[in-house]
Parts: structure tokens; sequence; C-alpha cells
């Protein structure tokens, strides 16, 4: 199991085939407090770099970026009811989809903790 | 509109205090101020609804407006102040009381809105306060100078410090500091000694509840602000939670809810074109406006109840078969109501509280309904008489 992450601060957990996308504690922290998000419908099939999910805040809408290509094979229901878990455990419970990622190769071209690290210094 | 970068930016008095207490610095109206501080927009707006929240709004435009050659007769030099400030405005300036402030717009010929802004009569005849907005002071003190000549000064006081202490504990906090400012009502103004600080504290706000904006001496801002904050049910406010606090209180934000092609009326800021000036027409634009007053209008705002993802500024509003009938002009999540709300502009067919509208967000139509405003009721203290 990997966990890499993209310059726009998504994380993707590899889990053999599958990945789990999610965003950092920075940024649910640049965020603030997240009141809404919008999740891609399972089956939907994503590139990378593509608009995957979209996160309000009070303030905003942001993007979430589909971290490599490959296709929804389930979203967080939870974040429905309970948007905040980004917030309060973007790591765990505040995951946002699962994707069965098409190229492995594409895997290598993220950040990996270090790198992501000094991006957010 | 591309806001410059951070170094291009006026700092208020208050600049070091919102770096040292972690604010989220942003630039706004030309101004360097905290969006919000560590703990967030939601805890900050709900902490205002309970207990009492501090606002920087120094970046705003307070001024005085004085006759150049005032009379010893106070009544006839307010009359006088009065005749040169109404021709650019719809409120009735002549007949406020000494310490009264009255809500008012700021008309183009064509009755758009130039600007919305605060005027008040101040005790001593022939001074006027006026309070306009940050990104449109330059303009609007411009044009209040022409237009009055060299029969008043208009002295600006955007070198000082202005901040705004709101909800419902506001009161406890100022009678604790002071408390012969709590024997203002709502909407009154004056001038009071704060350990020996001359301040000018006016009664009102931008929040719907209770409160005091306190126009204070930039080299007294610091100590004032520390002893505001001393008070444990003070906490500082950023300009998110100002946001989200105007906008359940329904009121509008020039710029986005009113501009100079928006008339009062198709604002619902019927109330602010005084009854005087309706019946002697003789406010910019007063054609149109009476007419559009009578039931001649295209659009009007209205508070929609947004189910679903929030719909910012610039989304469509949708009738129930899809049609676009208006734009939404002020959006966003309530953090008191829980849900998303929005000002926006729809045929005046179309405004009566439960009809079933819809807005586009990312292309895709969601439920809103047509609810009265404000969306959370105003708390403005009301004296007793």
């Amino acid at each position: 199991m990997t966990t890499k992450f993209t310059p726009d601060h998504e994380y993707i957990r590899v889990e053999g085939s599958t990945g789990i996308v999610g965003i950092t504690p920075y940024a649910q922290e640049q965020l603030g407090d997240i009141v809404f998000v919008e999740l891609p419908a399972v089956g939907k099939v994503l590139k990378k770099g593509e608009e995957a999910a979209v996160v309000e805040s009070v303030k905003a809408a942001s993007e979430i970026y589909a971290p490599v290509t490959g296709t929804v094979i389930e979203v967080n229901g939870m974040l429905t009811n309970e948007p905040g878990l980004v917030n309060t455990d973007p790591e765990n419970a505040g995951w946002m989809f699962k994707i069965e990622i098409a190229d492995a190769s594409e895997i290598d071209t993220l950040l990996d903790a270090d790198g992501y690290a000094e991006l957010t210094l | 509109m591309a806001e410059p970068s951070t170094e291009d930016l006026k700092q208020t008095p208050l600049y070091e205090r919102h770096v040292s207490a972690g604010g989220r610095i942003v630039p706004f109206g030309g101004y360097a101020l905290p969006l919000q501080y560590p703990t967030g927009i939601m805890t900050e707006h709900k902490w205002t609804r309970d207990h009492a929240g501090l606002f920087d709004v120094s970046h705003m435009g307070p001024s005085f407006l004085t006759l150049s050659a005032p009379t010893s007769d106070t009544a006839a030099d307010h009359a006088a102040i009065s005749a040169l400030i109404e021709p650019l405005v719809c409120g009735d300036i002549a007949g406020l009381k000494p310490g009264q402030l009255r809500y008012t717009l700021l008309l183009n010929d064509k009755g758009g809105t130039v600007d919305d802004l605060m005027i008040g009569r101040a005790t001593e005849g022939g001074t006027l306060y006026v309070i306009v907005n940050a990104g449109t002071k330059d303009g609007d003190f411009a044009l209040i100078a022409k237009t009055v000549g060299d029969k008043a000064m208009l002295h600006r006081a955007d070198d000082r410090a202005l901040l705004a202490l709101q909800g419902p504990e506001a009161v406890n906090v100022m009678a604790a500091l002071m408390p012969e400012a709590t024997d203002l009502g709502f909407m009154q103004f004056g001038d009071f000694d704060c350990n020996g600080v001359p301040v000018t504290i006016a009664r009102c706000g931008y929040t719907g509840e209770d409160g005091f904006e306190i126009l204070a001496p930039a080299s007294s801002a610091s100590a004032l602000w520390d002893a505001l904050l001393a008070d444990p049910r003070v906490k500082p406010m950023g300009l998110g939670a100002r946001d989200s606090l105007r906008l359940e209180a329904g009121l509008p934000l020039y710029g986005h809810d009113l501009d100079e092609t928006i008339s009062p009326i198709e604002a619902d800021l019927g109330f602010a074109v005084s009854k005087r000036r309706r019946e002697a027409a003789d406010f910019p634009g007063a054609e149109r406006i009476l007419a559009e007053r009578e039931g001649q209008l295209t659009r009007k705002r209205v508070g929609l109840l947004v189910e679903g993802a929030p719909a910012r500024e610039g989304a469509e509003i949708l009738d129930a078969s899809g049609a676009v009938v208006g734009v939404v002009t002020s959006g966003g999540f309530a953090p008191s109501l829980g849900k998303a709300i929005a000002l926006g502009f729809v045929p005046p067919a179309l405004t009566t509280p439960g009809t079933k509208l819809q807005v586009s967000v990312r292309d895709r139509a969601q439920p809103a309904e047509v609810v009265p405003t404000p969306f959370v009721p105003h708390r403005y203290f009301r004296k007793a008489i």
C-alpha cells in the first residue's frame, strides 16, 4: 500500500489496482468548513486531471481532480449527510471515492509524501 | 475583477492584530483584511449569533459633511446641509432628528444605485455623518464634494479605525466598557469619551443583530480592539463571517446585489425611498423609481432557500419548467440554518414566497423556493418609548 499526492492537494491511497481518493489535511484546512460534497457517479470514467468532485465551503466551491485515469467504483456516501468529515478526518472517514486504476504507470508520476510535504511548506 | 497582490493593498490600523491572531489575509476593496481566523467561518458566524463578534471595518468610508458657514441656528443649519445632499439620495435627510441615522441610497440619473450608505444628523447643527462602502468611497466622496461645492466641506474619516461589535451580548460588553453608549437606540449615534479617547458610536450593523460601530482614532485602534477582545464574550470575526451573517440577514452587498443598473425598488429597498421624497419626486431617477413602485418593473430581488449545493453569485435562476428567469447575485451556505441560501433577481410574478424555482449549479438544476427575507430574523434593539 502506498499513498501518492497531486500538486492540487488530492491524495490517492493505492491498494492493488484500486485507489482511494480524498484531499489532504493541508487542503481541508485551506478550504475551511466544508458544507457540501458533490461526488462522481459510480461507473464514471475519469481521465487524470479531470474534475471528479466538488467541495463547497461556506465561502466557495473547489474542484477535486482525478489523480489518475480510471473508473469510479465506489463513493463515500457518508459525506452526503456529514460533509464535515472531510475536515475532521480527511485521510480516513473523509475519503471521497474509489477508482479502478486504468494505468498503473500513472501512479509513478505523482508526488510521494516527501515531495508533497515540500510543496506545502 | 482581479484584486491586486497583497503588496499593493492598503492596511487598516489593525492589520498587525489580524496577522498576529492568525487571520488569513485576503484583498478586499483595496485593503488587506482577514477572511477568517483559525477557528473558521462557521464557528465565527455562530459566535456572533450567540455572543458578540468584533469586526474591523476600517476599510469602509466614514466621513463628516459640515456646512462651511454654520450659524447659531442648528435647525436652519440642518435644513441647509440636508438641502445640499438630498439631491443625490432618495432618503429624507431633512427629517432626521439629532443623533438619528438613516440607511439610504446614492442614485444616478437613471435611478440606478451608485452606493448604499448611512447618513446621520449630528447633534450639533450643520454636520452629517456619512458612511459609504469601501469599494465605492473615492467616487462617492468626489461626487458629494462636487455637488456641495463650497457650501460644505467633506472631511474623510477613513484614516481612522472603524470597529463593529455585533451580537446579542454586544450591549453587555459595551455596558462594561462605555456604558453611556448603551443609551443609544437602534439607528442612533453620538460622540463619546472612551478613557480619554474621542469616539463616534452608532448603534447599527450589518449582521441583523444588535450592535455598535465605533469610529476611533487610528492611534487608539489597537488598544480599543484589545480592550473589547479582553471580554470573554467577544471574538474576532473575518470577512467570511461578515458576508454569511449579512446574507442570512437579507442585507444587500453593493457590487453584487446592488449596482448602477439596479433601482431601490428592484432591490426591494422601497423603504429607503422616504415618503416626503416620493411625494416631491425630487431625487435622481424619480420617474423610473416611482413607476416601478406602482408595479412597472421587470425584476425584483428575492430570497431563495436552495436544496443541495450552494448556488453562488452568477448562477442562473430557472422557473419550474427550466426556463432561465433570473440570476443569483449572492449565495452561499447559511450556518445558522444549515442550508444554502441565495439572493437573486427574478420577474415580479415569481416573487411570492412559496414559489418553486430552480437554480443551475454546475449545469444541473436544483430546487429552490422563494422565501421572505431576512432568512434569519433581525434582532435589532428597539428602545421602549
